[in-house]
């Protein structure tokens, strides 16, 4: 990347992301992931997953996320794709993506839509039982889905048992925060 | 106080004393004990006042249908009216106060409407204040409003929070009597995810209050047992003091657990209550039944009670209502009663039997039953002193869940009550006392079987293990209802004060429809929804009309089963939580600098910025103005939805959705699009950017950002399927400023790294770039302002640092930044519009854009725009409004009047939609929707409001009121 | 209400927003010489029945996908849940 002027701030507006302890919630916010949409163009479905395999990018298959060595994805909608990179490595994921997919995909930049909290607890049931109406126990591991916390629309991922992943809308980082905190509270 | 009508045994843990209140008396009771029973244990018999004629009264029941143990419980911001004294778990400290009394619970002024009672017998208000009219709202409502009501609210703040919740499983069971475990038992072995939810403090329904064995132990230990496997399993749920208060749609139930209630307050972080959704595959109810009292003259004197819960409190609780207890019984399970009450030592005075032909005609005793008088089969009448009266009419199934979506009971002669009809909840069903099914056997029967239906269905095979032995009596019954002697009152609904006396006026006055008589006589219509009196009432008005009790009908159960503090309905959503709030990517640097933020939908954005001491917001949005427009002004511009569309047919779809066209307009352009409703009507607008061939971003009104997405899914995938268009929402990933004013560009080049000149970047020009040496960004040349002006966009992250570095830039102009207030103004004073004029009624022409709408293709709205009503050339026209004194202020709102004409309808000529003060033109400005609009500029007029009691002789000019040639935003 | 979704199974009815009548797919040709009255016809002239209603629902809280929902408005029951964009190309809408 080129060295530019302009220091980041967090989406909860600090330099540096927070975690917070509540019990033995732990709440931590990641600002260390690019993301970007991937929707295959039509007719190029097959194409497209033809070439994510040759590029090692997993897709997620709907209502799933997956996980690979450089590229993470969760599935958005038919056809659609979040996909998740190391930001140092990949601020410009966007640009990257392009590369990879040429016409056969429409590519567009997320990394800043998103605040990610990333939350674990011994027991993530009574916590998120309280936020949203995901069935976390019945849930397999790498589940994920749409999702509605108090008001906000956000993507929830089931990375196993004890971990819990949270996209909210950036904008919206503070009410979100406080209102797992609460919960937590509350458990 | 010694608790002198504590008797032997109970599930009271006689280890643990707790003290409360009543009444500013101190008492003390037993974990473990109700306030309901620690009060009786102690003697009190009268709880409270009834509502019509503040009648004493004492619990009826030992439960939730109770309708007359009413107190107002704690104090303070705490204090909560119209708790039920019955299912008030006791706890150290508790306070409770008696209600609707004056100036004391024994002594109450308005008892006087007692004696008056024949003044307020069914319909008296409907009666009574009828006229004259005038004297309804200042003399009668107020007057009737102060005596109305049962306890008082704080009106404080409640200091306590509420959660919601979801919880899911396979089979839901409503109840954990006798049904209800033993489904659960079913369930939970076979491997089920199971909720057993229950109102009770302690599972175990009538177990914990009858003395008969189960399985060759007391019914109360062998709940204890069964419990105890319960919990073990990790697949059930044991969901204590919570009631499931309705039934939703396909297998949906709603839930209120009482999480701190028992408390004096709740722990720190956790809620007092929190509201259940329960998605349940299957659910069961076993509700268990309610008790019916009987009606007769003075049948509601502190110390008579339902005989089943009299027995309840004397082997649950330990507690007798007196020394002298009688037994009034229409069927055997009243019987119980007096066995029950022997075997405690307590001295068991009469056994009045209607099955055998006596009854009791009377009874005496104001704060408390003194005596009861009885007629036996011969004839003869006897007076028994009493402290205590157990009155049994049967029991009725709690059917209530299954009549949610509609379904009626049906009636069941054999058992003289109803039970759960066809076409309740599709997923429910019902088990035990709920179903009908009386005997302790009976329900461990039905509780197993249900369980076992449901499984199956579910796809698990079970087979049924051997039941416990437990007792397996018939029901004895013979209907009773009313006693047909004397004249005084015979209580039906306790609470509203409905006696037999009002079903016969009722009757006689042809309210005899049950939905009527519901309504006329208010029968089943307090707190307690006529959970002991509903069916008493219209056996009553069965016998009245000589029909039977199936053709007279019931009324149905609407949810909740029991009330609900409006609290746990609100859940997190108050105050400050009461929605989510979206901060911009300037809201920290903007805070730091003191600025004024409104509320634009869920954002924050920045209203005005007050400098240099200024005290009124006119004095920072004129400057903010004048400086803008003068030099350069920033203005965060982020909350505009921004919308990425990309495919081969990104440009045709477009086409589609907007009334003008897309397709055509040049990589590296943007232009200005109106979206319309498929009727016509102007939905949206803004400015759409083609990024590249297949690539646009459309940028939509804060407002309407999320439906105008949800438009275009519409649009892609129900209209056009197989168009090649991708969507994704933008809005959050990108912090853009808007930079506005003759030295924008000046501004912009100390942070742009490539050439913007008119001729690299001309006007409305749109393309990727990069700024402060690298970061990618976008450029727009767009304009609201109507001056010079770029959209500039960063990662959000960069969002902070940007407009620092923007501010920074602009030092040496003089740059300021500007809120949404000088935003409004700069537009008005383009003429273009807003949401005020984007009002869901309006349509391109009457905004003077008509010819934006292209008859060249097919777009969404542009057939029916043509219909001759919205194409009326006298029809609304967009306008300015210049007051002719520029000193008189305009308000928007107004109504255009031509001059001299009188302000009525038939003369009004439209509306002034949005208002500002311009610091250019020197006066107010304001813009406006005037019929023939178009053909009035140069006009005199009037602006008349009446609700500011205006009326502005003005001006109708051009809407563009600066700059009309937009010369300045070309420069 | 829970609605079947045909990718994502049983969810809330809570997640989506209602439309309306399946009828709005229909949407005829803008540039017919009569469109005028049959764009009347379609989007004012609804059936209300008591019973079974196809009826757009959309996934707003999930995958953004519109849905064609077959529910007895008296009942609740839904009997069908289908894809709006399969409907649409069964329609012939894919040119």
């Amino acid at each position: 990347m080129a060295e530019h002027a302009l220091k980041p701030s967090t989406a909860l507006g600090h330099d540096a992301p927070k975690t917070i302890t509540i019990g033995s919630c732990q709440i931590a916010e990641r600002f260390d992931v690019a993301l970007a949409s991937l929707a295959s163009r039509r007719g190029q479905e097959g194409n497209v997953v033809k070439i994510a395999k040759a590029s090692k990018l997993p897709l997620a298959a709907p209502a799933q996320s997956a996980t690979g060595k450089s590229f993470g994805s969760f599935w958005l909608s038919a056809d659609q794709w979040m996909i998740e990179a190391d930001f140092a490595a990949r601020e410009n994921i966007e640009a990257e993506l392009k590369g990879l997919f040429g016409s056969a995909a429409s590519i567009t930049e997320q990394t800043d839509a998103w605040v990610r909290f990333d939350v674990t607890a011994s027991n993530l049931r009574p916590l998120f039982e309280r936020l949203c109406n995901v069935d976390l126990e019945k849930s397999d591991d790498g589940f994920a889905s749409r999702t509605v916390i108090e008001h906000i629309g956000c993507y929830l991922i089931k990375r196993s048992t004890a971990l819990v992943t949270v996209y909210g809308p950036r904008s919206s980082a503070q009410s979100l925060l406080h209102v797992i905190e609460t919960a937590a509270r509350s458990v | 106080m010694t608790q002198n009508n504590r008797i032997a045994g109970g599930l009271i843990d006689r280890s643990k004393t707790l003290n409360f209140s009543f009444d500013s008396k101190v008492y003390t009771g037993h974990a473990g004990d109700t306030l309901a029973s620690a009060l009786l244990a102690n003697g009190v018999r009268l709880m409270g006042r009834s509502f019509k004629y503040h009648r004493p009264r004492g619990p009826l029941s030992a439960g939730s249908e109770e309708p007359n143990a009413l107190v107002e419980l704690r104090t303070g911001a705490r204090q909560e009216p119209n708790t039920r004294a019955t299912v008030t778990e006791l706890y150290d400290g508790l306070e409770a106060n008696s209600q609707n009394r004056w100036p004391s619970l024994a002594f109450d002024a308005l008892a006087i409407n007692d004696r008056l009672s024949n003044f307020f017998a069914a319909g008296f208000y409907y009666k009574t204040f009828m006229w004259p009219k005038a004297f309804w709202e200042k003399l009668y409502e107020p007057l009737i409003r102060r005596a109305a009501g049962l306890g008082s609210m704080s009106k404080l703040e409640d200091p306590d929070s509420y959660d919601k919740g979801f919880v899911h499983c396979d089979v839901l069971i409503i109840g954990a009597g006798p049904a209800g475990l033993m489904a659960a038992l079913t369930a939970g072995r076979a491997g089920a995810r199971v909720v057993l939810a229950d109102e009770d403090f302690r599972f175990g329904g009538r177990l914990n209050a009858e003395t008969f064995d189960v399985d060759g132990k007391s019914c109360a230990d062998w709940a204890t047992a069964i419990v105890a496997e319960l919990k073990s399993l990790p697949n059930v749920r044991l969901m204590l003091r919570t009631t499931v208060i309705g039934a939703f749609d396909h297998g949906i139930y709603s839930a209120v657990e009482r999480v701190s209630d028992h408390l004096a307050e709740p722990f720190p972080g956790k809620p007092r209550q929190t509201l259940w959704r329960i998605y349940s595959r299957r659910a069961i109810l076993a509700g268990g039944a309610t008790e019916r009292p009987i009606a007769f003259e003075n049948n509601d004197r502190p110390g008579i009670m339902l005989a089943g819960s009299l027995r309840a409190y004397a082997n649950r609780w330990g507690a007798t209502v007196g020394d002298k207890v009688a037994v009034f019984t229409n069927n055997a399970d009243g019987l119980r009663t007096v066995q029950d009450l022997k075997a405690k030592g307590v001295d068991v005075v009469a056994v009045i039997d209607s099955r055998n032909g006596d009854e009791v005609v009377d009874t005496s005793g104001w704060l408390g039953l003194a005596s009861v008088t009885v007629r036996r089969s011969d004839g003869k009448t006897e007076t028994i002193a009493a402290t205590g009266l157990a009155v049994s009419g049967g029991w009725n199934p709690n059917v209530n869940i299954t009549s949610h979506h509609r379904s009626k009971p049906i009636w069941n002669e054999a058992i003289a009550a109803f039970v759960p009809g066809e076409g309740g909840p599709a997923n429910l069903v019902a088990a035990g006392a709920a179903d009908g099914v009386f005997s302790t056997y009976g329900a461990l029967q039905s509780g197993q079987a249900r369980a076992i239906e449901a499984l199956n269905e579910l796809g698990l095979k079970v087979k049924a293990a051997a039941l416990p032995q437990a007792e397996d009596s018939p029901v004895s019954i013979k209907p009773l209802w009313f006693v047909h002697s004397g004249k005084g009152r015979a209580w039906i609904d306790f609470q509203n004060d409905v006696t037999v006396k009002d079903i016969k006026l009722a009757h006689q006055e042809n309210f005899s429809s049950v939905e009527h008589l519901k309504r006329y006589t208010t029968l089943g219509m307090a707190t307690d929804q006529g959970k002991t009196g509903n069916v008493i009432g219209l056996a009553v008005m069965a016998e009245l009309t000589g029909r039977s009790i199936p053709e007279t009908g019931t009324t149905v159960y609407r949810p909740p089963y029991t009330p609900v503090a409006i609290g746990a309905l609100a859940g997190r959503s108050r105050g400050k939580e009461f929605k989510p709030f979206r901060l911009t990517p300037s809201h920290k640097w903007a805070t730091e600098q003191g600025a004024i933020f409104v509320e634009v939908g869920m954002w924050l954005r920045t209203q005005w910025l007050p400098r240099n001491g200024e005290t009124h917001w006119r004095q920072s949005v004129d400057r903010e103005v004048v400086a803008t427009r003068k030099s350069v002004g920033i203005c965060d511009v982020t909350t505009l939805g921004k919308i990425d569309i990309q495919g081969t047919d990104a440009g045709a779809f477009l086409d589609k959705v907007y009334a003008n066209t897309f397709s055509t307009l040049a990589v590296g352009k943007c232009r200005y699009g109106l979206i319309l409703r498929e009727d016509g009507i102007v939905y949206d607008d803004g400015t759409t950017a083609r990024m590249g061939t297949h690539e646009y971003v459309m940028t939509t009104t804060t407002a309407n950002a999320v439906t105008v997405f949800r438009h275009l899914e519409f649009v892609r995938q129900c209209l056009y399927p197989d168009m090649d268009v991708q969507l994704i929402s933008t809005t959050e990933a990108w912090a853009q400023y808007s930079v506005a004013g003759p030295n924008a560009r000046k501004l912009l080049l100390k942070i742009i790294d490539q050439d913007i000149s008119d001729v690299a970047f001309p006007y409305m020009g749109a393309g990727n770039i990069t700024v402060c040496g690298g970061l990618r960004a976008r450029l727009f040349r767009i304009s609201f302002s109507g001056e010079l002006a770029f959209e500039i966009a960063v990662p959000t992250r960069y969002g902070d640092a940007l407009i620092r570095k923007l501010v920074e830039a602009g030092e040496e102009f003089d740059a300021v930044v500007y809120g949404t207030e000088a935003l409004g103004v700069m537009r008005i004073e383009k003429g273009h519009v807003a949401g005020n004029e984007l009002n869901g009624q309006s349509t391109a022409l009457n905004m003077g854009l008509g010819k934006m709408v292209s008859r060249k293709k097919d777009s969404i709205g542009m057939v029916l725009s043509q219909r001759e009503g919205l194409n009326d050339p006298n029809g609304y026209r967009l306008v300015g409004v210049k007051p002719v004194n520029t000193q008189q202020a305009l308000t928007a709102g107004s109504h255009f009047l031509e001059l001299g004409a009188a302000p009525v309808v038939a003369n009004d000529g439209g509306w002034l939609t949005s208002m500002v003060y311009s610091p250019h033109i020197g006066s107010h400005i304001a813009l406006g929707y005037l019929k023939a609009g178009d053909q009035k500029i140069g006009k005199r007029m009037r602006a008349v409001n009446f609700l500011n009691k205006t009326d502005v002789e003005i001006e109708i000019v051009s809407p563009h009121f600066f700059d009309p040639e937009g010369e300045r935003l070309r420069g | 209400m829970i609605i079947n979704h045909p990718i994502l199974g049983p969810r809330d009815a809570q997640e989506f927003i209602y439309l309306g009548d399946a009828s709005l797919m229909a949407r005829p040709d803008g540039m017919a010489a009569d469109a005028i009255p049959t764009f009347h016809d379609y989007l004012y002239q609804r059936d209300n029945p008591a019973g079974e209603h196809r009826e757009l629902w959309y996934h707003e809280q999930g995958d953004r996908s519109w849905l064609v929902v077959t529910r007895n408005t008296v009942t609740h029951t839904i009997t069908k849940v289908e894809l709006a964009r399969d409907v649409a190309r069964a329609l012939g809408r894919s040119t």
